[in-house]
């Protein structure tokens, strides 16, 4: 049998997840890079939690609390990169369509929210026996949460669509989210400045040694998140197999199906 | 007149015409306002002095909720007569009914809004410092902020399940800067403060998502 | 709490949400394994 442009029709048996016979050495790859890559991870944050715990000075006026900043910072620039990637793939899918594009934004919306959700409680967690607050609308912990809000809320849309056009949905949303972004920091900036309130984190120059321990566990970090975006990718793309894997048994069997 | 903004016209025209001549939903509106109102009312027993700096607020957490209410049932009577179906298959563009929803609820939502200002004003005994029509100029901006996004929200919602809670769980996060811009702007001109700064924001605020919003609303509008 | 027993509490509690997301990864992943080995055996 052929398609109207020429091309043979083969039988469409193939199963989610590839057949071993389909491996090609790009997929051998891929199934070896993962497990080498998740030990270097786990052994690059080890290390910057050596680092972080017994390496870095202790800080004079807050410390040993203040190492929190080794793990609250890291999160937050490390959420922030994800959301701008969510953007970026958010983008491709309205102007391309490409299905890859769309997991790429599921997955770093997810993992950013993930990443999102832990600076929103170590910083809660910080100020309070430094400031002892739980809590200020400081500029950045309140720029932070507006952004998890957003992004939450896409989640909210992904799960509760009943559209057979989500992706193109959830992509117009995070394109209005991004967009969201400047105005939220400039309208709280300028209200900060209107009501000041203690900033957390403190501004001002940083030690060089706490520097190289904040990049080495935003490096850390970031390898981390790359490991989980990887899985969650990996994940979904096998869910959408396995979805359409579904919907062809139907199509070709409607009568009797496992489902 | 051009094709398209004739179209907006006529269909915001029709919206309108129904609205007057049903008027159920409007009346069921009004009264909900004034129950807000009140509720708040009860709730927040300022004094004078108080109130000042808090009316700002309380005002616009009450639009809100009332452009919320009104902004849910944006779409309802295109979707019981299966006139998106239609408005897809024809080859009027997008943005025109886009603008035409905005424009009606724009107007929806500005009479709701000045029923419940003078009640505002009595319950809070409320009294602006600084120039007046600045309240009327952030009246405007804010509550174009809100339902030019609440009527996109309100068309990506139909295609949800629980649909009443997603429009305002979409439109909530993403309102908060204009939000935070028309509350401080109102709190400053009832202080006799400069407001200046949040008017441009919310001017600006406006003009970015009104644009991304035609821009995006054939999108979401043919998505089935 | 001392101190040390928030920047304790702070680093605990980022793992236990990484560790909580990643499992419910595995878990998931697990649960299509399943399910396509379900997919094959019908099929054969």
């Amino acid at each position: 049998m052929r398609w109207s442009d020429g091309r043979l029709a083969r039988p469409a048996r193939r199963w989610p997840g590839g057949d071993a016979r389909r491996s090609t050495s790009n997929e051998f790859t891929m199934k070896r890079a993962f497990p080498i890559f998740g030990v270097l991870t786990a052994i690059l944050l080890s290390y910057a939690l050596y680092m972080a715990l017994v390496w870095a000075p202790t800080e004079r006026t807050m410390g040993n609390v203040q190492r929190i900043f080794y793990y609250h910072v890291p999160s937050a620039w490390t959420a922030f990169i994800l959301f701008f990637i969510n953007f970026g793939a958010s983008v491709v899918y309205l102007i391309k369509r490409k299905p890859a594009a769309d997991i790429v934004a599921l997955v770093t919306a997810e993992v950013g929210v993930v990443f999102c959700t832990v600076v929103l409680i170590t910083g809660p967690i910080w100020a309070r026996p430094v400031w002892g607050i739980w809590w200020t609308w400081d500029m950045r912990l309140t720029s932070t949460l507006v952004l998890w809000l957003i992004y939450v809320s896409y989640l909210f849309l992904r799960r509760f669509s009943s559209s057979g056009e989500t992706p193109l949905l959830a992509a117009s949303l995070a394109v209005l989210g991004a967009l969201c972004v400047p105005f939220v920091y400039f309208s709280i900036w300028f209200f900060r400045t209107q009501h000041p309130q203690p900033v957390m984190g403190g501004g001002g120059s940083i030690d060089p040694r706490m520097l190289h321990v904040l990049l080495i566990n935003w490096l850390a970090f970031s390898c981390f998140a790359f490991l989980v975006c990887w899985s969650r990718y990996r994940l979904e793309k096998l869910q959408r197999e396995v979805d359409q894997a579904h919907a062809m048994e139907s199509l070709r069997d409607p009568r009797g199906s496992v489902r | 007149m051009s094709a398209p903004a004739g179209i907006t016209r006529a269909t915001l025209l029709k919206d309108l015409r129904l609205e007057w001549r049903s008027k159920d939903a409007i009346n069921s509106m009004l009264f909900f306002s004034l129950l807000v109102v009140v509720v708040f009312s009860f709730s927040f027993d300022p004094t004078a002095e108080e109130s000042r700096q808090i009316a700002g607020g309380l005002v616009w957490v009450a639009f809100l909720f009332a452009a919320v209410v009104a902004l849910n049932q944006t779409w309802a009577r295109e979707l019981r007569n299966q006139v998106l179906d239609a408005y897809r298959v024809s080859p009027a563009p997008a943005n025109s009914l886009f603008m035409a929803k905005t424009l009606g609820n724009f107007i929806f939502v500005s009479v709701l809004e000045a029923l419940m200002t003078p009640l505002f004003i009595v319950f809070y005994r409320l009294r602006a410092l600084g120039p007046a029509w600045q309240l009327l100029l952030v009246a405007v901006l804010g509550t174009w902020a809100l339902v030019v996004n609440g009527t996109f929200f309100a068309a990506m919602s139909i295609r949800t399940r629980s649909r009443e809670i997603m429009l305002p769980l979409l439109l909530f996060p993403i309102s908060i800067p204009a939000l935070l811009a028309m509350v401080q702007a109102t709190t400053a001109i009832l202080n006799g403060e400069g407001a200046r700064f949040w008017i441009v924001l919310l001017a600006t605020y406006d003009l970015v998502f009104t644009t991304v919003c035609l821009l995006l609303f054939e999108t979401v509008l043919n998505a089935e | 709490m001392s101190g040390n027993g928030y920047l304790f509490a702070a680093y605990a509690v980022t793992w236990i949400i990484h560790i909580v997301y990643l499992g419910t990864i595995v878990s998931r992943y697990s649960r299509l394994k399943r399910e396509i080995e379900e997919l094959k055996k019908s099929r054969s």
